[in-house]
């Protein structure tokens, strides 16, 4: 356990946005390790939700590393607890490709956050991260997405796509895209936009017969969807999908 | 079906609608034609209820309840199809999804049972052949990349499919070429030419008429009706302009 003098502080870039007073008693040191070997592929999930086994701070640290060739999906919805943060460090091999999809959604005080690293070491990888964060009351959403390519990483296609949607003012979102390019033959593209609920499209739908909480429900899954259109498994994508939906049906 | 008394409207502090009086009882085909700027499309929007659109006078009763009444997705519900004259686009909602949880909303509303996946699919495939609208255009998302064409046609499959008892079309040819007008003008005669329903029809021109005969046709100018007449009205104004025929009156 770190002392609190190793907290980080909100000095720090990674932890600029966090609630960094919640991680008092948390494990910083404790990384989980995912190897993905040559050639060989893997997915993983994250979800955090209301219930017995969520508390309120939520802190994971995934490090992951790309053989040549490797494939890595994850995917994430971070729906609960009071801070909740995913970290991501990955170091890409050579022709391995990288994919997140990540959501959060909250209201009230809380902070949801997916902090990335995405390292391009070797030549032709691809990596592509896409985040939707939907927020209300006074919660915050944060991405802050950092893609390092090294020198001889020539032909690195990243890219990178945050969208925030504000329900609600008060609510906030960040995004901090950080680009770092040492090779000249790479394609790295990044945007980031924040909006709130388009009021034609919510009363086009309602003179369709949707109720406004209908409307919103629909629009909303359509916001979140592009976080989850590179997930084929269809039964885990609408689950995820649930999770997030329901959290704002329940919360306004 | 229909009643407009005194109608008076205004966005922004500004008064668009001036004590506008316009009845439309079931089975008939009201066309409504005015200059620009007129307030049509802001009697459409009042109608349907659009936020911004502050009603300050006037009453508008809907088969006897008061519609001013009503939020937005209970007017349809209560029967009414406002059809735009800028049909919205929806990015990341299919068609399907959208008018399957429309329609059932209007009929959970209506305390009817809601359509099976199986039920609805047949009824929009069906609504789809009835405006020759592709019906892979279904699946696609809401408007979508859709053509100025299609959109008007998608409106009217939708109105198809949610089957109102009262359509307000906004300038619904705007936009549609020759073919394409007939085919929307057949539509809204099939889906809407019943003595329980009625339509207006808000129109800048003869053409739509020729196809979707109006029973009676208004001039709608600086927010009032100054003018009703027959069919022939809309003929005359073809010919001859709105300032000579409302110099006449």
């Amino acid at each position: 356990m770190p002392e609190a003098g190793t907290l980080p502080t909100r000095r720090e870039e990674a932890w600029r946005y966090s609630a960094v007073e919640r991680l008092q008693g948390e494990a910083l040191d404790a990384w989980r390790t995912i190897d993905v070997p040559a050639g060989e592929s893997l997915r993983d999930t994250l979800v955090i939700a209301d219930g017995e086994d969520t508390s309120p701070t939520e802190l994971h640290r995934w490090r992951v590393t790309l053989g040549e060739g490797a494939r890595c999906e994850l995917f994430a919805v971070l729906a609960a607890a009071e801070y909740a943060r995913l970290e991501i460090e990955v170091t890409l091999g050579k022709g391995a490709h990288f994919e997140f999809g990540g959501i959060t959604v909250g209201g009230r005080d809380t902070v949801r956050e997916f902090v990335t690293r995405t390292i391009h070491a070797e030549p032709e990888a691809t990596s592509n991260q896409t985040v939707r964060a939907v927020h209300w009351g006074h919660g915050t959403g944060n991405f802050l997405g950092n893609i390092d390519v090294v020198r001889h990483a020539q032909k690195t296609d990243a890219a990178q796509d945050f969208k925030g949607l504000l329900l609600e003012k008060g609510a906030s979102v960040n995004a901090v895209p950080q680009l770092e390019i040492f090779a000249d033959d790479v394609k790295c593209a990044h945007g980031a936009s924040v909006g709130q609920l388009d009021e034609t499209a919510r009363f086009y739908m309602a003179a369709r017969g949707l109720s406004p909480d209908l409307a919103r429900r629909l629009l909303v899954q359509a916001f979140v969807g592009d976080a989850l259109v590179a997930l084929e498994d269809e039964e885990l994508r609408e689950r995820m999908m649930r999770v997030a939906l329901d959290k704002v049906d329940k919360a306004l | 079906m229909l009643k407009i008394d005194n109608l008076h409207a205004e966005i922004d502090g500004k008064a668009i609608l001036n004590g506008l009086t316009l009845t439309v009882p079931a089975g008939e085909v009201h066309a409504i034609m005015g200059p620009n700027g007129a307030g049509k499309s802001t009697l459409a929007y009042v109608l349907g209820g659009r936020p911004g659109y502050e009603v300050t006078q006037g009453s508008v009763e809907f088969n006897g309840v008061d519609l001013l009444d009503l939020e937005p997705h209970e007017r349809a519900a209560a029967g009414l199809f406002l059809g735009f004259q800028y049909p919205v686009e929806i990015p990341g909602v299919s068609n399907l999804q959208f008018l399957r949880e429309a329609l059932n909303a209007q009929r959970r509303a209506r305390g009817e049972e809601a359509l099976t996946g199986g039920e609805f699919l047949k009824l929009a495939k069906d609504r789809a052949g009835l405006l020759k609208l592709d019906p892979d255009m279904l699946k696609r998302h809401v408007n979508v990349g859709f053509s100025g064409g299609e959109k008007k046609r998608a409106e009217m499959v939708q109105m198809g499919i949610l089957d109102p008892k009262f359509a307000v079309l906004d300038e619904t040819d705007s936009g549609l070429d020759i073919d394409a007008l007939r085919v929307v003008g057949d539509g809204i005669n099939a889906i809407m030419r019943a003595p329980d329903k009625a339509v207006l029809l808000i129109t800048h021109y003869q053409r739509l008429l020729d196809v979707v005969k109006p029973d009676k046709v208004s001039i709608l100018s600086q927010g009032r009706i100054v003018q009703t007449g027959g069919p022939d009205l809309a003929v005359r104004l073809e010919s001859e302009g709105y300032d000579a025929v409302m110099a006449d009156a």
